[in-house]
């Protein structure tokens, strides 16, 4: 086949993202209970009500024709309507996008900043101080409930300090939140950065900038951080790609009116169609920013377009 | 994601010795003692707690810690120490029930597949990279959905949300295993699919297994706390750390012991468990601890 690289990539996506949605379905379709009351949220309703919501629902119809449907319509976007507001899910999802693409980007700004600082210094001095207490923290980082370190933030510098506010839509209300989640994604970023730099720091051509009289600086600069950023930006693109789709704990501590906070209220309150559109969404956007990032890697590097041939 | 299967034969210790060389860190002593003491508090609740933790009005509603009260009293009145000690009950319960499910079901799934192979592992295989495609919390929180909210359904829920990871690793240690002489000599004397399955290949990945569930059981006991927090798990009034968290978290600003001592002691659970494992797994299997 002569079909050019990033085609058969984009074509790769197809199985996975069918298999995906085959999952929400099936998993879905496990739910206890009558759609139909659960669509009607409890209200008593008499057999023709229930009869003629249950055709204009698609229910009458046998599984695996409910299934194709849901497929045809995914594939177009159209995610149904949901129970308790009757909207279409879609225009759910737009309306609640903003908050959840803003924690992620200020999340991923404070995690990008914090992480690389420390990477860099770590790597630079393997078995430095900053190294060692690095290294000796990330087992307490994974431990720390991230909700927790929230309603921490919230009490020192909201309630106690007063320097943030710790509700509203601005800028302001959004510096504890993107901490708490720059926090965790820093820990990681750090040590990939670190063992990176660390292993490219010992190749021939860094030597040979040294010895070329290049300040230390350029060397780790356009030299060394070149060649180790490919690991760093797959983490970040992956988390960036959980973020998009709703940071659930954080958004609850912040109270915070994204996709998280609705998955989570979708789900109390036994909304099918909108937990099945934001899991659908969420998995959507998780394989087509995967796809994105392979994408770049191989315009960025002619090594992997090679090996994907 | 190729993960080395442990050099089977060369890690099975003596439990005596296995002890000992766990407890030759540092860390790994500090978190045997927190464990040791939340085991202790968990086993012996009843005893240990001055309160009865259900009961409201022991004591003025978010009254500050104090001798009587040690970590304070929440909005109804209750006493926060004793409902933390019997929330170290239901976390540590819950942390074993959850890691349980990932690693049986896990472990049968993936060696399985390997051992079958062909189509069968393909597919396997398949199955699995799509089930990790999703986040871990939106996969839980998919699974709660259809299970009803719950302690015990939240377990199942992280609980199988942990399968997939378990599986890969053990389908790719099983694949190590199924070309070696003596799983060659097993069919050579016609042992049966299953007696291969259960004699000669389980009892080799066990090393692997037990590093496994001790590095899952902290991520397992915060998983299912912050599927309580976000009131997908355990339901008030049950003392559950996660739970209380979210309470807490509205009376912050009159009453921080509220939601510090729920945290904190999860916190350290968490931790004592990870160090433990971490070291753990250093002495079962130098080679498999750096994937962890």
């Amino acid at each position: 086949m002569t079909m050019p690289w990033f085609i058969r990539r984009i074509l790769g996506i197809v199985p996975t993202l069918f298999l995906t949605w085959s999952i929400v379905f099936g998993v879905l379709q496990l739910i206890p209970g009558d759609p139909v009351m659960l669509a009607l949220g409890g209200t008593p309703a008499s057999d023709e009500v229930l009869d003629n919501e249950r055709r204009r629902l698609g229910l009458d119809q046998p599984v695996y024709i409910q299934y194709l449907t849901f497929l045809k319509k995914m594939a177009v976007g159209d995610l149904g309507n949901g129970y308790s507001s009757k909207q279409p899910v879609s225009e759910m999802i737009a309306a609640r996008m903003r908050p959840s693409l803003e924690l992620a980007l200020g999340g991923l700004l404070v995690g990008i900043v914090l992480g690389v600082a420390l990477g860099i210094a770590a790597g630079l001095r393997p078995h430095g101080w900053i190294d060692t207490a690095m290294m000796s923290s990330a087992l307490v980082g994974v431990s720390l409930p991230s909700f927790w370190i929230g309603m921490l933030l919230i009490y020192v510098f909201g309630l106690q300090l007063e320097w943030v506010p710790i509700l509203g839509d601005g800028i302001d209300a959004l510096i504890l939140p993107s901490i708490t989640i720059g926090l965790f994604l820093a820990g990681g970023l750090a040590r990939l950065i670190r063992s990176a730099l660390i292993e490219t720091m010992t190749q021939d051509y860094i030597r040979t900038a040294h010895s070329k009289g290049l300040s230390a600086v350029r060397v780790v600069a356009k030299h060394a951080m070149r060649n180790a950023i490919i690991p760093p930006i797959t983490l970040l693109g992956l988390q960036f790609a959980v973020l998009i789709g709703g940071a659930v704990v954080t958004e609850r501590v912040f109270a915070r009116a994204g996709l998280g906070s609705m998955l989570i209220d979708a789900v109390l309150t036994k909304d099918i169609p909108l937990v099945q559109g934001l899991v659908v969404y969420t998995t959507t956007a998780y394989i087509v920013i995967n796809l994105l990032l392979e994408l770049l890697y191989g315009i960025v590097d002619p090594r992997i377009r090679s090996r994907r041939a | 994601m190729t993960t080395a299967a442990p050099a089977a034969a060369t890690t099975i210790l003596p439990p005596r010795r296995l002890i000992a060389r766990t407890l030759g860190a540092p860390g790994a002593v500090a978190g045997s003692i927190i464990l040791a003491v939340l085991v202790f508090g968990a086993i012996f609740a009843p005893l240990l707690s001055p309160f009865d933790p259900n009961a409201t009005r022991v004591c003025p509603r978010l009254a500050a810690p104090s001798f009587t009260h040690f970590f304070g009293c929440d909005l109804f009145g209750r006493d926060i120490f004793s409902r933390i000690l019997y929330g170290a009950r239901l976390s540590l319960a819950v942390g074993l029930l959850t890691v349980a499910i990932s690693l049986v079901a896990g472990t049968i799934f993936g060696m399985v597949i390997a051992f079958l192979g062909g189509r069968v592992d393909r597919i396997g295989v398949r199955l699995l990279d799509v089930m990790l495609g999703f986040p871990a919390i939106v996969l839980a929180i998919l699974i709660v959905a259809v299970l009803g909210v719950g302690a015990f359904n939240a377990a199942l829920a992280v609980g199988i949300s942990g399968i997939p990871r378990i599986a890969r690793v053990i389908r790719s240690a099983t694949l190590t295993l199924v070309g070696r002489e003596f799983v060659e000599s097993a069919r050579a004397v016609g042992a049966s699919q299953t007696r291969i399955l259960r004699r000669h290949l389980l009892p080799n990945l066990l090393p692997i297994v037990i590093v496994l569930g001790s590095l899952d059981l902290g991520g397992a006991i915060l998983s299912t706390a912050t599927l309580s927090f976000l009131g997908l798990g355990a339901q008030p009034p049950t003392s559950e750390w996660g739970a209380m968290l979210s309470a807490g978290r509205e009376f912050m600003r009159y009453a921080p012991w509220t939601m510090i001592f729920p945290g904190l002691a999860l916190f350290l659970a968490v931790m004592s468990v990870n160090l433990v494992g971490d070291r753990l797994s250093h002495v079962l299997d130098p080679r498999a601890s750096g994937h962890g």
